[in-house]
């Protein structure tokens, strides 16, 4: 079994489309196995929901949590709401957008066209709170959360991101 | 004899090392030949103090704030399983003034149980609600929310009691309870302590949501970002299950009810209960125009009671003390408590369960400590990101529903932020535009277009066009947003901006002015 291809978007379908689940929990089930929700699964959940593709379409784009792109190997998400601006979070973001090269929600891009994804080590994102507005700045990196993180925080934390999705990439290449 | 080592599992505690710190004390107590009983509880909302390790001694539980795993060895030196004296020692944890001076009703059990014991939940006044409410008819069991007065706690403060009344005497086949767990204002955290720290006091609460109108099925719709809440519910609804609490006969009873929860996708209007619906059924969380109401034509059409987390935690503690209990804390027509989140650049943050009634000063300076960088707060905004910022003159109203609505101002979900005297009002005006108009639906213009447009005039103004077209031209979108919008998202984004415009024009390079008469 190759390990590092998707599995196809029937198979993919079939498998988390279980009777009685909701559109939005399989798009979940294919995010969590996947990392994202390939395009290639719109037709096949569109006729599994007995749905037009553009509805299909139309439930994943709405959901900012939902992601039609691999992500990078490193994704911070930094909270931009008011407890955390309250506590520095733009001046932290301007710190991140400087160390990494990359700019925030540049996926989403502001022109409506989304950047070339492909060979980005980190991807910056916005996100409108974490729950942990009395410990702020709050933040995930690959999932794991961060509270009261300074810059000097988030750079040893990036540094480990780094190092752990390095090796994480040469133990798939090594498979 | 074996000690009770207490190190909490609440995502705060665990985001600061709390695993690590549990490890690095099993540890140690192997290697020193100790026995412990290691107890993972929830977080006792004194958040700044986190994590925060306790230990049971024979005067009561004494805490370590601020701990790291490197600190481990130096409390079992210092005898910490004894209450040893430790840089890191706050003393007995119920004698903290922050926690002594609390009323918790809701939170009774917050940070004292393990989340995931029935065993301690039982112990600490669990299920006395849900057995309460068994032994009465469903009539009595809608009046007795009702006479306790409760009020929804998500925000919009209508009483639980006519919802549930509504729902019990609707004529369906199938009725839901569904709880609205998508808390996603900025500054609030009471839902996620409730679903982290005690989940069985939320499911006991809905359980008797649904005997109480006769529906039996029900959903927790819980944010994308809150994964440690979601893992939590389902560990907890699993026991709960095995427990005999749900399934055909609640408790033996010949009431049924099962449970489930869903899971949210990183949407802000989500929160709004038709868009919650709409979600629920795997669509687009797109407003509903009501009426009708979610309690007549809820999810799949049916009728719904959608609550908070808050308002559904509350319930068993009604039930098992009574309405007249409950009711007689608070003031005016706002009764009980209401878990306050002090949050943003504050010392002390966390919860406060207080009574209706009490102040943002006695809250952001007594409680909070002041600011975290330690200059002067400034303002506060109340109720999340569709609140009011309020600055320090009107910092003694009491906070009770209907005394901060004469204020233009909301209690909302009791999040408070506040910002010291370098923040820029003007900035968080426009950012509250900008938010809105990530979030909005779409489905109403004033929303959908009024926040983009609502970003441009502020960025002109904060450009240098203070010129009173510009001004007027942002009130006159804003009133447009109050009056045209489908729901608060967009109804309720003008009251930051105007609120900011009004008590803090310098940061718009605006001159100060004298009040005229508000009413138009």
């Amino acid at each position: 079994m190759e390990q590092t291809s998707a599995p196809a978007p029937d198979e993919l379908v079939r498998r988390h489309a279980s009777p009685g689940a909701s559109l939005i929990a399989v798009l979940h089930a294919i995010q969590d196995e996947t990392g994202f929700v390939p395009p290639e699964v719109v037709a096949p959940l569109a006729r599994a929901f007995n749905l037009s593709r553009a509805e299909v379409h139309g439930v994943i784009t709405y959901y900012h949590h939902f992601r039609t792109q691999p992500p990078a190997p490193v994704t911070v998400a930094l909270c931009r709401a008011e407890a955390c601006r309250s506590m520095g979070t733009e001046a932290l973001a301007q710190h991140i957008e400087g160390r990494t090269g990359c700019r925030f929600d540049a996926a989403h891009g502001a022109s409506g066209h989304a950047e070339q994804a492909a060979g980005r080590e980190v991807e910056l994102e916005s996100v409108y709170c974490l729950g942990q507005c009395a410990l702020s700045p709050s933040m995930t990196i690959n999932g794991a959360l961060h509270v009261k993180v300074t810059p000097a925080k988030f750079d040893a934390l990036l540094e480990q991101a780094r190092e752990s999705a390095a090796s994480t990439l040469a133990h798939k290449e090594s498979v | 004899m074996t000690t009770r080592v207490f190190v909490p599992c609440d995502s705060s505690a665990l985001a600061l090392g709390a695993d690590a710190i549990a490890d690095a004390i099993a540890q140690e107590a192997a290697r020193r030949g100790v026995s412990i009983e290691l107890v993972r509880n929830g977080s006792r909302g004194l958040l700044w103090l986190e994590p925060l390790v306790e230990v049971q001694t024979a005067q009561g539980r004494v805490g370590y704030g601020n701990v790291e795993s490197l600190d481990v060895a130096s409390l079992f030196e210092a005898g910490f399983l004894t209450g040893g004296a430790h840089a890191r020692s706050v003393g007995l944890v119920d004698d903290i003034p922050y926690l002594k001076q609390q009323q918790r009703l809701t939170f009774a059990r917050l940070g004292l149980t393990d989340p995931l014991s029935i065993d301690d939940y039982v112990a600490h006044e669990g299920l006395v609600g849900l057995k309460a409410a068994l032994g009465m008819s469903a009539e009595a069991a809608c009046q007795t929310v009702l006479d306790s007065g409760l009020r929804g706690r998500g925000g919009a403060a209508f009483p639980a009691g006519i919802k549930w009344r509504t729902v019990r005497e609707a004529n369906a086949a199938q009725k839901y309870i569904v709880c609205n767990a998508d808390e996603g204002d900025s500054g609030t955290f009471s839902d996620r302590l409730a679903m982290e720290g005690d989940p069985f006091a939320l499911i006991e609460g809905m359980i008797i949501a649904g005997i109480s109108t006769g529906a039996t099925r029900g959903y927790i719709y819980v944010r994308s970002e809150y994964p440690h809440s979601i893992s939590m519910l389902n560990a907890a609804i699993g026991k709960a299950r095995a427990a005999g609490w749900l399934g055909q006969r609640v408790l033996g009873s010949d009431h049924a009810f099962e449970l489930e929860v869903a899971k949210g996708a990183g949407s802000y209007v989500c929160g709004e209960e038709t868009a919650l619906l709409e979600s629920l059924e795997g669509k687009r969380g797109v407003v509903r125009a009501k009426p009708p109401v979610p309690a007549l034509v809820g999810l799949f059409g049916q009728p719904t009671v959608v609550n908070n987390v808050i308002t559904l935690a509350t319930v068993p503690i009604i039930f098992a003390r009574g309405a007249q209990f409950y009711r007689d804390f608070g003031m005016g027509r706002s009764r009980g408590t209401l878990p306050f989140q002090l949050a943003g650049n504050i010392k002390q943050g966390g919860l406060v369960e207080l009574a209706f009634g009490v102040t943002l000063r006695e809250l952001v300076e007594k409680f909070g400590g002041g600011t975290a960088s330690g200059r002067p707060a400034r303002a506060v905004q109340v109720g999340g990101p569709l609140g009011t910022y309020l600055p320090e003159s009107q910092w003694d109203i009491p906070l009770d529903y209907e005394a901060y609505a004469a204020v233009g101002a909301v209690v909302g979900h009791g999040g408070l932020v506040v910002h010291d005297d370098t923040s820029n009002l003007a900035e968080l005006a426009q950012y509250a535009m900008h938010f809105c108009a990530v979030e909005s639906c779409g489905k109403c213009t004033p929303c959908r277009i009024g926040s983009t447009r609502g970003v441009e005039v502020i960025a002109r103004i904060r450009n240098g066009d203070t010129s009173e077209k510009q001004v007027q031209l942002l009130r006159d979108l804003c009133d447009t947003m109050v009056s045209g919008s489908l729901c608060a998202m967009g109804g309720m984004t003008p009251y930051p901006v105007l609120s900011a415009l009004d008590h803090f024009p310098e940061d718009f390079g605006l001159r100060p002015v004298q009040p005229k008469a508000a009413a138009a």
